[in-house]
């Protein structure tokens, strides 16, 4: 479904992403793990269309979409859950769920309800400003308003970043749930363990180099990924 | 001072300060949304006169006022795409000074135009209309003006508020990155801003000068400052707040006026904004942060 190839990016004068590969199938989960640094946000930013690429090709669908501006690219199913959550604090929690799909003109009834049900917590705070919400509750208000696009691929940024392990659980709960309804997932994460595991397939970055890939068991029982990113010593 | 006389200085002050907070709208707006101080904003309330001048010349007021109020908006819209635009990226004081060269712009080309002698701004003679309510008597533009501006400050509200490109607008002005990976095109929401405001400054202008009599390159130096400090004084990047900031600085100016004091009517307004500063940078209704860290 998303295929990108050699794909180069710079970030700050310094080329953060050194010509990497890989594939997205259809209705799975795939995750790019890696250490701070190592690319994986840049390469996610790319795809949205937040920076500019310097070489290779990004193909959605059958698609180029290389060099498309951000507000196009949505516009072809791709959406992204930022790093950090952003959502708007001023705007309700209702707003932001409405302003995910932005771009739709057609009845969002149907879709805003879906939200409500994976999230019943952000139904009783609907009114609330989602500045006062709480990390978890913002973390679920990006995810919603990012369905709200009704996404063919959601990348999701870091979404475990700064939550308690118990939200954390929760979130990939949904994220394998909304999987389960046919929405392709690419997921970044510090947390390999946890992405690992929720993952169908997997790569690990390193200083802006594919260094493996695997499906998510088999980079769960790497020496490698063991001793980098899983905390346990090498035997 | 008679109650009568306190009266009658207090409906041309509200007056006044209602074409002032018309204009201070379009620098908080502005502000809102782009983090600029658009010191061309005087200068565009300025040519709208001129605008008015011209088009008065040869429509009848009926068509003039429409097409000063179009003409202003054009002119907002490519002086935020020729001067700001491509400076999005740049640092803020980059656009800062960009949006001061188009006001010393603005003020030359008009000078090199239209000469620096004095217009004489065109009578709307239906606006002209003395009332009388009581012992008061004002022309229709007095009474006029506060309703004008209060109705068109609601309908900003509401569009504010209640509308998608209303909605846009308020997520634009917090995150430029994530309301693109909403599909906002943050470029025709940023031009929407200066569409409010440039109408918004045509129809001040319109009011403020036919009570003025005449137009020259610089009448919109000392209007524009005064509606800028309204605007911070009421908090900038609040609609409300400089409204209200409009109306206190009018009615404090005429008041003073009326007391003997005019010298110091100006002096008063920089005054107000060197004790806000002090003791509430934030203004009146300034920006309150619900943002959870």
């Amino acid at each position: 479904m998303l295929n990108i190839s050699n794909l180069k990016v710079n970030y700050g004068g310094i080329e953060a992403v050194k010509g990497i590969s890989f594939t997205v199938p259809e209705k799975s989960i795939v995750t790019l793990i890696g250490a701070n640094g190592a690319g994986k946000s840049t390469t996610l930013r790319a795809i949205a269309g937040l920076v500019p690429i310097k070489g290779g090709t990004i193909e959605f669908l059958g698609k180029q979409i290389s060099g498309l501006p951000s507000e196009k690219i949505v516009g072809t199913g791709i959406t992204l859950v930022p790093e950090g959550r952003r959502v708007f604090p001023d705007l309700t929690v209702l707003e932001n769920i409405k302003i995910g799909a932005y771009l739709r003109k057609d009845d969002l009834t149907d879709d805003i309800n879906w939200v409500y049900d994976l999230f019943p917590r952000l139904k009783e705070r609907s009114w609330q400003l989602a500045g006062t919400l709480s990390g978890g509750e913002q973390q679920m208000l990006a995810v919603g308003r990012a369905l709200m696009s009704r996404p063919k691929l959601i990348m999701m940024d870091e979404p475990s970043l700064g939550l308690a392990p118990l939200i954390v659980q929760g979130i990939f709960d949904i994220i394998k749930e909304i999987n389960r309804q046919g929405v392709t997932i690419l997921l970044i994460e510090q947390n390999a363990n946890l992405a690992l595991r929720a993952a169908d397939y997997g790569y690990v970055l390193e200083t802006g180099n594919i260094t493996l890939d695997g499906t998510g068991a088999e980079l769960l029982e790497n020496e490698d990924v063991k001793a980098a990113y899983l905390g346990k010593k090498k035997k | 001072m008679s109650l009568t006389t306190i009266l009658q200085h207090c409906l041309t002050g509200i007056s006044l300060g209602g074409a002032y907070a018309l204009i201070a709208i379009g620098y908080t707006m502005v502000y809102g949304i782009l983090r600029l101080i658009n010191f061309a904003h005087g200068d565009i309330f300025m040519m709208a006169g001129y605008f008015m001048i011209f088009a008065m010349a040869s429509f009848p007021w009926q068509v003039a006022i429409p097409l000063v109020i179009v003409g202003t908006i054009v002119m907002g819209v490519v002086i935020e795409r020729v001067a700001y635009k491509p400076l999005r990226t740049a640092p803020r004081m980059s656009i800062m000074i960009s949006a001061i060269g188009v006001s010393y712009l603005l003020q030359n080309l008009a000078t090199y135009l239209f000469t620096a002698i004095p217009r004489g701004y065109p009578e709307i003679p239906f606006l002209k209309k003395i009332f009388h309510i009581g012992a008061l008597s004002a022309s229709l533009v007095t009474f006029l003006t506060p309703v004008l501006t209060i109705l068109l400050v609601i309908f900003l509200m509401l569009l504010i508020k209640k509308t998608k490109v209303g909605m846009a607008m308020r997520a634009v002005s917090k995150d430029f990155e994530t309301s693109q990976l909403m599909g906002i095109k943050i470029n025709n929401i940023i031009s929407a801003t200066f569409v409010i405001g440039s109408a918004l400054a045509a129809v001040g202008s319109i009011l403020y000068f036919t009570d003025r009599m005449s137009v020259t390159p610089f009448s919109g130096t000392l209007p524009g400052l005064k509606c800028f400090v309204a605007a911070v004084f009421g908090g900038i990047g609040s609609i409300p707040g400089a409204v209200v900031g409009g109306f206190v600085i009018g009615i404090a100016e005429t008041l003073l006026v009326a007391m003997g004091y005019s010298t110091f009517s100006d002096a008063f307004t920089f005054l107000l904004l060197i004790v806000m500063l002090l003791f509430r940078p934030t203004g009146l209704f300034g920006e309150k942060s619900t943002d959870k860290v």
